[in-house]
């Protein structure tokens, strides 16, 4: 039986889903038994393989970047998994909604910096007016709420997956667990 | 003919029970372990039917009805469970966090907090429709108490505590729809309430992290709601 | 007050009517005062002073005579309806009072407009002077209320009711003598009685008209009702952006206390029966009868869930009528001529007459009367005399903000409480408005829409949220940005919120909505699909397009 293809992607949040998933420990070992993992921030391809079977993503949609990243991620993707709340709900990153992107930036970028302030225009992708849960952009087929999600729960959801069933994870994780 | 007797049975979820006439069809529920989701009942305080979580299914009527309100009636049959009860409960709860900014992970209430256990209670996993994210206030001009608009159902549970149980009617809603919220006083800041007795009641019935006490971080407000009960029973035997 | 001298005061009134060789009547209503009736009232009555007509010419301040478009309206005794008038043309009018009427300002009254309506409620509208109790007395006025005071039971009246199947003209349409009965038998020492004049519907002005028009009415009609149930004390709940209507009801209450009409012992018996006004502060859901009592209980006016319903525990705790002023306005003709006969105009289900304010792309709007079971085609192009400008008919709205928009198909529908529900609409409270091709229909369902977002309480949830997530649902179909599975949603809300919503507000609030998804679905898609709205309403496509 050939190996699953798996991929892991992070977009706005603190990294703590990725985090949570590296604390499964050993089983690590046991799940890439089962999978490939072709491309996550943990491993080292620059780009999003042609065909995954299952993509775990993190963090909101924030950026314009974020916004054709996880276009195309959904493209390759026949599984797509919102990995915890910023995913699935926008969460964090999303408290800057209320007060319009402007304001934001006028005060990350200009009222509290001393030197050189200015918002920048180059390099740093262009944020959206919202930030946005994934589903909000592209269809999402399996929810896993959590910040972050408990490395249990996110072997289970794996572990399910892998084996071709639909985790039932409302028992197992909720919103700001 | 016997005369009317002001004991009524009823079938809920096919099962037989009998209830005082003057009970609710949520108190014969509870009594007897069959879960209704509630959000803005609170046994002790007036029943106002607001949140639409407790809606059932009554045979011969075609509208539902809200348990918390409905008192019994002889040979009613109620149905606590249907895929289409489950489906508005979850969508009106999924309304409720679309309305104001519920984080969860940043919430004194988080892992005690009603609007969240009832969302896992349903397996509610994500919201499908948009989110608002309003601007709300958060008001922390009081001394001991705060209050998240962010994190603010509408129950007025608060309002409710304040009035019916300490008599002092500091909270009341202003504005209307989308627009209300809860106030103090004519919504001046909590801080400079003259009728604000400081007593805290409202932070205990508040089922989110919407009211709580300064000082509490994530995860750290318990609310604690036995004195409710209690309190209404003493004014009852005292009238 | 008796019968007897009740009939000396109509005697009187008759006689110096008659003593007047000639009448005009000036519209003083709303509509009509609005483009300067008044001053056409003045220019009259300084004119008959100039010419020494004071006992020859009679000018008077009337009601409503309907056709409100054309005003301001002036009728005389000879039986000349005169458009258009302004104060410049008083002098000339009462140089025809004897010959033929002036060509350039007469409304002819031969057409459909004036001949296919029935006038119950109306029947005094244009016709009585609204501030005067005599004329209100002239014109059989409160005879009604004498007869049920010194020949009938309490019983009795309410079986003439029932007898008469009118049903509720605020909207739902629940039976009239039912509710009745049901108060009436219901235990309480202290009962009361409501008048629902809290009229909010957009383009709706049927009680507005009538309580300008013939305040009397209403109040026999509510203490009819009083008496019919056993209750002391009432109220009218009346908007207050009706100032004219609180005036003249003031006046109407001042004059039928002095009268002995309304107070204590009314007529020597021992029915009393007192009113007062409470003035609405501009809240569509205080016409909701639960909102409605908790404000005038001097609370937020909110509703609660019913049962117990008004009739069981209502205002301040106690068994309440509350009806609408058109239900009340019916009440004294029936007493009059019996509730068989009442039952005899309309259709088997629905009886009597309906008040429409017939408004938006039809010839005639105005107010009128006509009976139950009429076809939606005889109002729209008969009465209403059709589309103007030779555009094509689109929908009728029913019901404002809690009904639906009726297309073509329906014209040859009869107006009734079932038919109208069964189309998905409601009869509601007569609002009726006519829309033509250049009406988007997303657009409507949009204004109605953004109008229950608006006037929503915010106490339930499905209400408050739903019908903001709707509205913003709608938002992004007419600016084209929405996608097919917002359409979807759309329909998941019209679903929850008409199951699952505190009130009739929130309960019918998707009606416009379901009506047009319903009769107008290639709109929608056009909107969603092709980006496109078909009646060029819907922002500024050429902008677009480049």
């Amino acid at each position: 039986m050939s190996k699953l293809r798996l991929a892991t992607v992070w977009l706005d949040g603190c990294s703590g889903c990725h985090m949570s998933f590296l604390d499964i420990d050993d089983a690590l070992i046991t799940l890439l038994e089962r999978v490939d993992l072709v491309y996550s921030p943990l491993v080292d391809t620059k780009v999003f393989p042609e065909e995954v079977d299952i993509t775990l993503v993190e963090g909101a949609v924030s950026s314009e970047e974020d916004l054709r990243k996880i276009r195309m991620v959904r493209e390759h993707s026949k599984i797509l998994v919102s990995l915890g709340d910023c995913a699935v709900t926008a969460n964090v990153p999303s408290m800057r909604n209320p007060f319009g992107v402007t304001a934001v930036c006028e005060r990350a970028y200009r009222e509290n910096v001393k030197l050189d302030p200015g918002i920048p225009d180059q390099v740093v992708p262009k944020l959206l007016d919202r930030v946005r849960p994934i589903h909000e952009v592209v269809p999402v087929d399996v929810f896993v709420p959590g910040c972050p999600p408990s490395a249990s729960v996110i072997q289970y959801v794996l572990m399910e997956l892998i084996d071709g069933r639909r985790p039932e994870l409302s028992t197992r994780t909720r919103f700001g667990a | 003919m016997s005369p009317v007797s002001n004991i009524k049975t009823l079938k809920i979820d096919g099962k037989d029970f009998s209830a005082r006439q003057d009970e609710t069809i949520l108190e014969v529920a509870r009594q007897n372990k069959i879960f209704i989701p509630t959000l803005c009942d609170l046994r002790g305080l007036s029943t106002v039917g607001a949140c639409r979580m407790c809606l059932v299914e009554i045979k011969g009527t075609a509208k539902l009805l809200p348990a918390c309100v409905t008192r019994v009636e002889e040979g009613m049959e109620v149905t606590t469970t249907s895929e289409r009860l489950d489906r508005y409960r979850k969508s009106i709860l999924e309304l409720l966090f679309t309305e104001r900014n519920h984080i969860c992970s940043v919430c004194v209430s988080n892992a005690h907090c009603e609007l969240q256990s009832l969302a896992q209670r349903l397996q509610i996993t994500h919201v499908h429709f948009p989110y608002r994210y309003p601007k709300a206030q958060v008001d922390g001009s009081h001394p001991r108490f705060v209050i998240d608009q962010n994190r603010c159902i509408l129950c007025t549970r608060c309002v409710r505590v304040c009035e019916e149980i300490e008599g002092a009617h500091t909270w009341d809603v202003m504005g209307r729809g989308i627009d209300a919220n809860v106030i103090t006083d004519l919504n001046q800041p909590w801080g400079s309430s003259e009728t604000c007795t400081g007593c805290g009641k409202c932070v205990h019935v508040c089922p989110t992290g919407a009211l709580f006490e300064k000082g509490r971080s994530v995860a750290e407000m318990l609310k604690r709601r036995n004195f409710l009960p209690y309190l209404t029973l003493m004014r009852e035997e005292r009238d | 007050m008796t019968p007897e001298e009740l009939e000396q005061i109509a005697e009187e009134e008759r006689g110096t009517q008659a003593q007047f060789l000639h009448r005009v009547n000036v519209c003083l209503a709303a509509g009509c005062i609005s483009c300067q009736s008044q001053s056409v009232k003045d220019a009259f009555d300084k004119e008959i002073a100039n010419r020494g007509w004071q006992r020859k010419c009679q000018s008077k301040g009337v009601g409503c005579m309907g056709l409100c478009a054309e005003g301001p309206l002036v009728s005389t005794a000879q039986g000349a309806l005169y458009q258009h008038v302004t104060a410049a043309d008083a002098g000339e009018i009462l140089d025809a009072l004897d010959s033929e009427p002036v060509s350039r300002l007469v409304c002819r009254t031969d057409v459909p407009f004036f001949q296919r309506q029935k006038k119950i409620v109306l029947e005094n509208s244009g016709l009585v002077d609204p501030e005067r109790i005599e004329e209100y007395v002239g014109s059989s006025g409160y005879g009604a209320l004498m007869r049920v005071l010194t020949e009938m039971t309490p019983p009795e009246v309410v079986q003439e009711v029932v007898k008469s199947g009118l049903r509720g003209r605020g909207g739902a349409g629940y039976p009239t003598g039912l509710k009745w009965s049901t108060v009436a038998k219901a235990a309480g020492q202290h009962k009361y009685i409501i008048c629902n004049a809290d009229e909010g519907d957009p383009g709706a002005f049927m009680d507005r008209s009538v309580l300008e028009s013939d305040p009397h009415r209403v109040l026999e009609g509510m203490l009819i009702a009083a008496f019919a149930v056993g209750a002391s004390e009432g109220y009218i709940y009346v908007r207050a952006e009706y100032p004219l209507a609180i005036k003249r009801l003031r006046t109407a209450i001042r004059q039928a206390e002095r009268l002995g009409l309304l107070g204590s012992s009314i007529c020597g018996t021992r029915f009393s029966f007192h009113v007062d006004l409470r003035l609405g502060a501009g809240a569509f859901v205080c016409g909701e009868e639960t909102a409605l009592i908790a404000s005038v209980e001097g609370k937020r006016g909110t509703p609660r869930p019913r049962p117990p319903y008004p009739a069981q525990q209502g205002l301040f705790g106690e068994p309440t009528l509350i009806n609408n002023v058109e239900t009340y306005a019916n009440i004294a003709p029936i007493i009059r001529h019996g509730g068989e006969w009442y039952s005899q105009i309309g259709t088997e289900k629905s009886k009597g007459t309906k008040v429409f304010a017939l408004a938006g792309r039809v010839l005639n709007t105005g107010l009128v009367e006509v009976p139950m079971g009429i076809s939606l085609r005889d109002i729209v192009f008969e009465i209403g005399g059709g589309i103007p400008e030779g555009r094509c008919f689109k929908a009728v709205q029913t019901g404002g903000p809690s009904g639906g928009c009726l297309p073509a198909e329906f014209l040859d529908m009869p107006v009734d409480y079932e038919s109208l529900a069964k189309a998905g609409s409601i009869m509601g409270s007569g609002g009726m408005i006519v829309m033509d091709e250049t009406s988007c229909m997303v657009d409507v369902a949009k204004y109605f829409m953004d109008f229950c977002m608006t006037e929503s309480c915010g106490k339930c949830v499905p209400c408050r949220v739903g019908t903001y997530q709707m509205n913003e649902l709608l938002a992004r179909i007419t600016e084209r940005t929405a996608t097919p599975p917002d359409l979807a949603m759309l329909e998941e809300l019209c679903d929850l919120l008409r199951n699952t919503s505190l009130c009739g507000l929130g309960q019918s609030a998707p009606n416009p909505v379901m009506s047009t998804l319903r009769y107008f679905a290639d709109e929608y898609k056009a909107h969603v699909e092709e980006k496109r709205c078909p009646a060029g309403v819907c922002g500024n496509q050429a902008e677009e397009a480049s």
